[in-house]
């Protein structure tokens, strides 16, 4: 016992309690931006796909464009450009700000995906049998378009949850920035890298784990 | 609301071919991460298919990982943690090594998912005709999953290119790097990041419209 | 001559094949016909060395299939075989599919190749589709194609194991007239299959499998009119 006190000596009980209040930030900012995100992606996702107009398909590029640019090249801009029309924002509402809008691009994609996995002749049928715009949506397009992209909706999730990572260089201190500060204070890279990836492991492993298996279930 | 800031875009078009130039080293370093992750992707998923017990561990703990932990927690192990064990690697190596780390683990799964779409009878009908077991793996197998990989493996290479921006925090100058450093010694932040953001998504543009040319050149079945 | 001396075949604990005695002629054409998972399919993979055997012995023009120093890959040119599940490689056009093995297993040059392919595939009428990929032709084409495949490395013995099970019923026939011209041929040939028609009009002997064992063997007037196992009349009444 005393040995292993004197092996973290650069390392105070307080150091140590650093860590869960940063893991709690990036859960905290992840769940914000995810659930934002989804609800905007369904909603961009449904407009791409129902309408042909001039704005789904400008919608459809600049969704586009949040997925082909970096996102910690969207962090530093959008932060700037917050700044730049003088709206005083904190990197933490900042940060979920922008990840909800590039959750919502990837949700989007998934979204899309799945109304269309529900095919116009189905929704031809079940409106022929009577049920209106909003009871063919409800009752057909979501119960089986969920199905069809559930999993991949939790990739999407999952991603960002580690994309909250990024968060760090608009200053927030998130989980990783937090690690990153311990570990330049108290030299102890491999214990403080350690919680740090176990706490993403714990939370990403079983949950993609059990999406695969959803997957597999559902699709025999 | 006050809006007293003016865009400067001229200081951001002179340096453009510093730009320019970084954005090779971010291609270069994407495709290298590239080539080398897919040589241990195949190792990894073969392992994992039917390498002896231990090593089929490892390969799942690669795999798992990668794919597990953010990428910005993969290249901090190259860098603080290596260091722990006197390792210290150059920026661009901790790049490359956390990249090529990644690339690994995602495209390992989907070299095993195209192994497994391949059924069994192939290789059985190869081998009734005579065919060694590396004649049916190169002619028949390999030349099957490497179409079903493909569009996986673009997707991946758009992907790698996208984190390369992460050497922004290990300080190694690519694109993302040498961006941060010219804008914050002028203090043009916006502009130089919205010119780098502009850059990628051509870059991105690029490679999906190219690959999609190599494939449609490739694949006539 | 194939000749197949007390060969046992286990799957782990499962008895698949009990003791086979068979011989098949140079000319002969041999139908096998039986339940399912009765062995009919692991016979034939046991006989070019496809699946290894516990016991006894399968020799194929004097060399025995399952020693040591054999050279499988050599002896399995000798013999064609054909599936049940069509597995024409997807990634070859027709003429690719079947010139590929002479290519690389016998060291044919490239036009040689080519050519071979050619006739074969005009062998079994499949001459205006040479150019095409697999996906662009219907089952009974692709299983065409895997004889004329087959044929190409000139085989003595041709195997088919049930190729036209997986069929839609209006492609069988297509196959089974390709299969009957190569018997018209000479070739030598032992067919697995659930065509009883073809059994009888087509083979020399007929053989009957039950549960790894084969209970009966004769020419096909005997094995369809006065059948001596009970087993195989039961057969025979419960597919007619
Ligand atoms: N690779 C295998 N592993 C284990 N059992 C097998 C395998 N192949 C076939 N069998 C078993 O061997 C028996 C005979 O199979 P098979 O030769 O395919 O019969 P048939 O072709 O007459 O339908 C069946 O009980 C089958 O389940
Ligand atoms: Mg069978």
């Amino acid at each position: 016992m005393n040995q292993s006190i004197s092996f973290f000596s650069g390392f105070g009980p307080k150091d140590l309690w650093f860590l869960p209040q940063a893991a709690w930030q990036t859960l905290v900012i992840s769940a914000l931006s995810i659930s934002t995100g989804t609800l905007l992606g369904i909603l961009f996702g449904w407009i791409l796909s129902e309408s042909k107009i001039i704005g789904a398909v400008t919608l459809g590029l600049v969704l586009d464009a949040f997925r082909s640019v970096p996102l910690i090249i969207q962090l530093v801009l959008f932060y700037n450009l917050f700044n730049v029309i003088g709206l005083a924002i904190n990197p933490f509402w900042a940060g979920v700000i922008i990840l909800a809008v590039y959750t919502s691009a990837l949700v989007a994609n998934v979204a899309r995906g799945g109304i269309e996995a529900v095919g116009a002749p189905m929704r031809r049928a079940s409106r022929s049998l009577g049920m209106n715009y909003l009871q063919t949506i409800r009752h057909i397009v979501w119960p089986i378009g969920l199905r069809a992209v559930f999993p991949s909706w939790v990739g999407v999730a999952l991603g960002v949850l580690k994309d909250s990572a990024l968060v760090s260089v608009l200053g927030h201190p998130e989980l990783l920035k937090v690690a990153r500060d311990l570990i330049t204070r108290t030299q102890q890279p491999l214990l403080v890298l350690a919680v740090a990836g176990a706490f993403y492991f714990a939370l990403s492993y079983p949950i993609s784990r059990y999406a695969a298996h959803l997957e597999r279930k559902w699709q025999s | 609301m006050n809006f007293d800031y003016t865009f400067h875009w001229r200081p951001v078009m002179r340096k453009l071919p510093d730009l320019l130039e970084a954005s090779l080293t971010t291609l270069q370093i994407s495709v290298l991460s590239m080539i080398i992750g897919i040589t241990f992707g195949l190792i990894l998923a073969i392992l994992r298919m039917n390498g002896p017990k231990p090593l089929a561990w490892i390969a799942t703990g690669w795999v798992e990982l990668a794919r597990n932990t953010p990428a910005l927690f993969q290249l901090f192990f190259f860098s603080f943690g290596l260091g722990a064990f006197g390792l210290h690697l150059t920026p661009y190596f901790i790049v490359l090594a956390g990249l090529t780390f990644n690339n690994a683990g995602y495209l390992a799964e989907n070299f095993r998912g195209g192994f497994q779409a391949v059924p069994e009878t192939q290789m059985r009908a190869a081998r009734s005709l005579g065919m060694t077991a590396w004649q049916s793996y190169t002619r028949i197998v390999i030349p099957q999953v490497f179409r079903i990989v493909y569009h996986p493996m673009t997707n991946q290479l758009v992907w790698a290119v996208l984190m390369s921006s992460l050497a922004m925090i290990v300080g190694f100058r690519e694109l993302a790097g040498e961006t941060q450093a010219l804008a914050f010694k002028t203090f043009r932040i916006f502009e130089y990041f919205a010119v780098t953001a502009l850059i990628y998504y051509v870059m991105v543009k690029v490679i999906l419209g190219l690959s999609r040319l190599i494939a449609w050149r490739m694949f006539r079945y | 001559m194939i000749e197949i001396k007390e060969l046992h075949k286990y799957f782990g604990a499962l008895h698949v094949l009990k003791g086979i005695d068979l011989n098949v002629q140079k000319g002969e054409v041999l139908s096998i016909i039986g339940a399912s998972g009765s062995g009919k399919s692991t016979l034939l993979y046991c006989t070019n060395g496809l699946e290894a055997i516990q016991k006894g012995e399968v020799i194929v023009d004097g060399v025995s299939v399952h020693s040591k120093g054999t050279d499988l890959n050599k002896l399995r040119t000798k013999m064609g075989m054909v599936f049940q599940q069509w597995n024409s490689f997807p990634h070859l056009t027709a003429l690719e599919n079947v010139a590929l093995a002479p290519k690389i297993v016998k060291g044919k040059s490239k036009s040689e190749a080519r050519e071979i392919a050619r006739q074969q595939l005009e062998h079994v009428g499949l001459g205006d589709k040479i150019d095409n990929y697999p996906s662009a032709l219907s089952g009974g084409q692709q299983q065409r194609l895997a004889i004329a495949r087959a044929l190409a490395m000139e085989p003595e013995y041709m195997l088919f194991d049930e190729a036209t099970s997986a069929l839609d019923p209006e492609l069988v026939g297509e196959v089974l007239d390709t299969m009957r011209l190569l018997a018209e041929e000479g070739m030598t040939m032992i067919c697995v299959t659930h065509e009883m028609g073809f059994a009888r009009d087509v083979s020399d002997r007929v053989a009957f499998f039950h549960q790894g064992v084969m209970e009966e063997i004769g020419p096909p007037q005997q094995i369809f009119g006065e059948p001596t196992s009970e087993h195989t009349a039961k057969f025979l009444a419960n597919v007619r």
